[in-house]
């Protein structure tokens, strides 16, 4: 069957359909990030003072993917362009390019960001105890500079402190075996405890840690952190606010008690309202930039028979996917901002 | 059906369009380039400006909203063909700015009104 108006336009709409039609779905679309992004504002404006995280995302790697986006966009635009002229061997250069851009955005995303953001460790601090960790979290400093207070202390495992319960012990040493750990005694005799590591000398995922000390009978009984800058030297004047550049871990160990944590996890979307939309938000993007990417492909490999018959209907159709992938864009310059800057 | 298609056979079609003339577009091509320019040069503005002072966050978000809008309208407004596009289009975003405004402010009403017993330590 053929389907009226592919490359003329209809005469009530002044539009050729296909045209039509993508503006409808991007208008869903606006509705759909719309709904999220009020999720973020008001979880944003509703959370406590300093409970909103800040500088927590790698600010180069962040502007270095809103680059690569805007040059897929500024590709897909000639590659629409080169059609329309008639340069087929043009419109798959530029078409190549669009989809290396997408898919070296997807790589950032999926090697460099998200990966390290499920080994990092968080440990919030119960506010009553956060002169015990003043050395950690700098709020006395904080607060006479009107400073946002600092209530978390994160950083990577180190280790993870338990108490065992005899009649546990196998239990608690299968663990161990399952996950590569290694358990010794700690050095204090006063405070009986086992220090579990893996067989590198690190402490063990997060992920990991959370079942070790949901096993029965086993009790956590503190977290040693191998800090990030902003807790190894709250107050130094570089860690007041956040940086470019993300500073480098330190080698400082900190033993945090478990009894004085309100909450910890590593940095996934349950650690807090922020992870959670920003997970959220980056991760359907990211599934629109993979369909914008299968898309492209598709035109790159297999366009060619269409462009023979009818280049108008060929070019059309790069038009209204690059509609589509140019909202993308156009998202992705609001997230940026957003999560990474502000 | 209305198409009109002729039969193509040169290495380089050239089928009938009834706008966009081709010597049209690549009059446009430059403008793509430079707006292409303009939106990285925008995006390290962007992130320069997140580390200047402007005296409250707040400030620093208004700032930092304002150069994104603007990068948008350029996308939108270039790239996205918007500037000249037929009024239909225009008509449909009236009503979807409209009703994402409603969906804001449908989200807003939480915080003249909220669940009771929800309100905790939020992070």
């Amino acid at each position: 069957m053929q389907i009226p108006y592919e490359t003329t336009a209809r005469p009530d709409t002044g539009l050729y359909n296909a045209k039509l039609g993508i503006w409808l779905f991007l208008a869903s679309e606006v509705m759909l990030f719309g709904g999220l992004f009020s999720a973020y504002v008001f979880l944003r404006l509703g959370a406590d003072d300093g409970y909103w995280p800040m500088g927590l995302l790698n600010v180069p790697i962040g502007t270095m993917n809103t680059a690569i986006l805007i040059a897929s966009s500024v590709t897909v635009v000639l590659a629409w362009a080169a059609l329309k002229m008639r340069q087929w061997a043009k419109y798959k250069f530029y078409m190549l390019i669009t989809i290396i851009c997408g898919i070296i955005f997807l790589a950032v995303k999926l090697t460099l960001e998200w990966p390290e953001k499920f080994v990092h460790f968080g440990a919030f601090i119960k506010k009553d105890k956060w002169a015990e960790y003043e050395a950690y979290l700098g709020n006395e400093h904080r607060t006479k500079l009107g400073l946002s207070p600092r209530p978390e202390i994160s950083g990577h495992l180190h280790a993870v402190e338990v108490a065992v319960a005899p009649e546990k012990k196998g239990d608690f040493d299968s663990f161990l075996i399952k996950h590569h750990l290694v358990a010794e005694a700690g050095t204090d005799p006063a405070h009986p405890v086992l220090v579990v590591k893996d067989d590198h000398g690190h402490g063990p995922r997060p992920s990991i840690a959370e079942k070790l000390v949901r096993i029965p009978g086993v009790k956590a009984v503190a977290y040693e952190v191998e800090l990030d800058a902003v807790n190894a030297d709250p107050t130094s004047p570089d860690n007041d606010r956040p940086h470019f550049i993300p500073r480098k871990r330190s080698d400082k160990v900190a033993t945090i008690k478990a009894e004085d944590i309100s909450s910890w996890s590593a940095f996934a979307p349950k650690h807090s309202s922020y992870f959670a939309v920003y997970f959220t938000i980056t991760g359907l993007h990211g599934l629109h930039v993979l369909g914008g990417v299968i898309i492209f492909i598709y035109f790159y490999l297999f366009g060619e028979k269409l462009y023979r018959k009818n280049p108008e209907h060929m070019a059309n159709r790069v038009e209204v996917s690059g509609l589509f992938w140019h909202f993308v864009d156009l998202v992705w310059i609001f997230v940026f901002p957003i999560f990474y800057l502000l | 059906m209305s198409e009109h298609h002729p039969a193509v056979t040169a290495e380089t079609p050239n089928a009938p369009h009834d706008h966009d003339h081709a010597h049209d577009v690549s009059k446009h091509v430059k403008g793509y380039l430079i707006v292409g320019a303009l939106l990285l040069v925008f995006t390290f503005i962007t992130v320069a400006l997140a580390y200047v002072d402007f005296g409250s966050h707040t400030a620093n978000v208004v700032v930092a909203m304002i150069v994104a809008t603007f990068k948008a309208g350029l996308v939108a407004a270039i790239f996205m063909h918007l500037k000249g596009e037929k009024r239909l289009i225009w008509q449909f975003l009236f009503f979807t700015v409209f009703f994402a405004i409603g969906l804001f402010f449908l989200t807003w009403l939480h915080w003249i009104d909220p669940i009771f017993g929800t309100h905790h330590t939020h992070h």
